[in-house]
């Protein structure tokens, strides 16, 4: 295991993604609301570029006609066949406990701890006065 | 062979002829046939040419009249040699389908009473169906709020296509009444003929009608899930009557595949939809539609994956199989028992009530 600075925080507003690639594997990189999650970009069910899909809300209804849109914004609809992925989780809506996408922990950091390794910077630069999102894997 | 004891799902009584239904009929009802001359005509459903092998076994086949019709034959065809317990009367009828709502409702009604009378009272063993006009939801649950003090009456029937998919909110009339006394909704092979049995058009053969019947009860189930009748209902039971079972499992398959990605679609379906029909969905097993093989069958068993969905039934006087033999060889003994028996009593919680009125039905 290994930590990995993935993005510094600006560069991912909340609602935003990036995609990112460590030690081989793509992963995407989410922002719901200022926390970070990350999933790998391949989705359980048939291998499409899962994190590329389109991020919806929870859409429910105790009963016919009784709508109800719940945590916007935390749901990702695989592009193939729209299968839904909770961001948070990487659970399925249709088989939360068979069907899940792998996550990753990730956290924020200040630049100045990071400075101090040790940890393992592909693509990102790290200045001591910014925040950076890091990725274990 | 049967055991005695044993409840079945699925017997026809036949109207004989529309004269048998006037003394049943209240008295505008009455003059309004007599002076149309409906009495001359026997208002079958007519879903199958009166000849085909389906309607009648031959050793069930009356001297005269429709077979169906008489109880003494009944009697000595059926319920003196299988011996059951209960036996559930399903008729099928044109009043059930016809154009007219008020017409459509006052002959089931008469139906009904005649049901009571020529055979219920007759025969201690028989249940009924409560026969209503399928396309006139609100009087369909009237006549179900007027039958529901008789617990001779345990169900509700309905055919798999009629105008509209079942499902449909302008049902739900029926769903309620149905749910609130304690009655499943039987749904039994046919078709009121406002459109065609095969959602392609109209078929020259009668074997493409019947073959489409399946994808009848499986438009039905998928209207029932699709419009949130189980939520919506959470103590109603549907019986699918005269259905086939062998469909069902890849029609589940199917269901389940499409739900994944459009659930959001549908949100009230919050589990997957096979799981919904294995508990709320029956069948009877006549016909089976089995395989020819064991092995083949508990394959089939399995995918069905669930030991109370069956119920036992003769579809008497149809030809479906010969002799006794009203179930498929190599069923396990202890399903057979659930088949037999555990599986129709607690799909028909009235079946447990005494056969006495609570009061008079009305006539």
């Amino acid at each position: 295991m290994a930590r990995h600075v993935v993005a510094a925080v600006g560069e991912i507003p909340p609602g935003g993604r990036k995609l990112v690639t460590i030690r081989g594997r793509e992963i995407g990189v989410f922002n719901l609301d200022g926390e970070f999650y990350a999933l790998v970009n391949r989705c359980p069910h048939q291998g499409a570029a899962l994190c590329t899909g389109v991020v919806v809300s929870r859409l429910e209804a105790s009963l016919p006609g009784e709508y109800r849109l719940s945590q916007p914004g935390t749901m990702l609809r695989c592009p193939w066949h729209c299968w839904e992925f909770d961001i948070r989780t990487g659970q399925s809506w249709c088989d939360p406990n068979d069907i899940k996408a792998r996550t990753y922990a990730v956290t924020v950091e200040p630049g100045e701890a990071l400075a101090k390794g040790p940890f393992a910077a592909e693509t990102v630069g790290v200045a001591v006065e910014h925040d950076y999102v890091v990725l274990t894997l | 062979m049967i055991p005695a004891g044993a409840i079945d799902c699925d017997l026809h009584p036949a109207v004989p002829n529309t004269r048998a239904l006037l003394p049943y009929l209240d008295l505008y009802w009455r003059e309004h046939v007599l002076r149309r001359g409906m009495e001359r005509d026997n208002l079958e459903a007519s879903a199958f040419p009166p000849a085909a092998p389906i309607n009648a076994r031959p050793d069930w086949q009356p001297e005269t009249g429709l077979p169906g019709s008489s109880l003494p034959e009944m009697q000595a065809h059926l319920l003196n040699r299988l011996r059951p317990r209960a036996a559930i009367c399903n008729v099928i009828h044109g009043a059930q389908m016809m154009m007219s709502e008020d017409l459509s409702a006052a002959l089931c009604r008469a139906i009904n009473n005649w049901l009571v009378a020529e055979w219920l009272d007759r025969e201690p063993r028989l249940r009924a169906s409560i026969v209503v006009p399928v396309h006139s939801p609100e009087l369909a649950a009237e006549e179900i709020e007027r039958r529901a003090t008789d617990p001779r009456f345990i169900q509700v029937l309905l055919l798999a296509m009629t105008e509209m998919p079942l499902g449909r909110r302008m049902m739900w009339p029926v769903y309620r009444a149905a749910e609130k006394h304690g009655l499943p909704i039987g749904i039994h092979a046919g078709s009121s003929f406002r459109h065609p049995p095969s959602a392609g058009g109209w078929g020259s053969f009668y074997l493409e009608d019947y073959v489409s019947y399946a994808q009848g009860f499986a438009a039905a189930l998928n209207s029932l899930l699709a419009e949130g009748v189980f939520q919506k209902f959470p103590d109603l039971r549907v019986v699918l009557i005269e259905s086939g079972v062998t469909w069902l499992p890849a029609s589940m398959w199917r269901i389940n595949k499409t739900w994944r990605g459009v659930r959001a679609e549908v949100p009230w379906l919050d589990r997957l939809p096979s799981d919904i029909l294995r508990e709320r969905v029956r069948l009877t097993a006549q016909p089976f539609d089995a395989p020819p093989d064991a092995a083949a069958l508990a394959t089939l068993l399995e995918q069905l994956g669930s030991d109370d969905m069956l119920l036992f039934a003769t579809d008497y006087p149809h030809w479906h199989y010969d002799g006794d033999e009203a179930l498929p060889p190599g069923l396990p003994a202890a399903l057979m028992q659930k088949i037999l028996v555990d599986n129709p009593l607690a799909t028909y919680p009235r079946l447990a009530m005494a056969a006495t009125p609570m009061q008079e039905a009305h006539r």
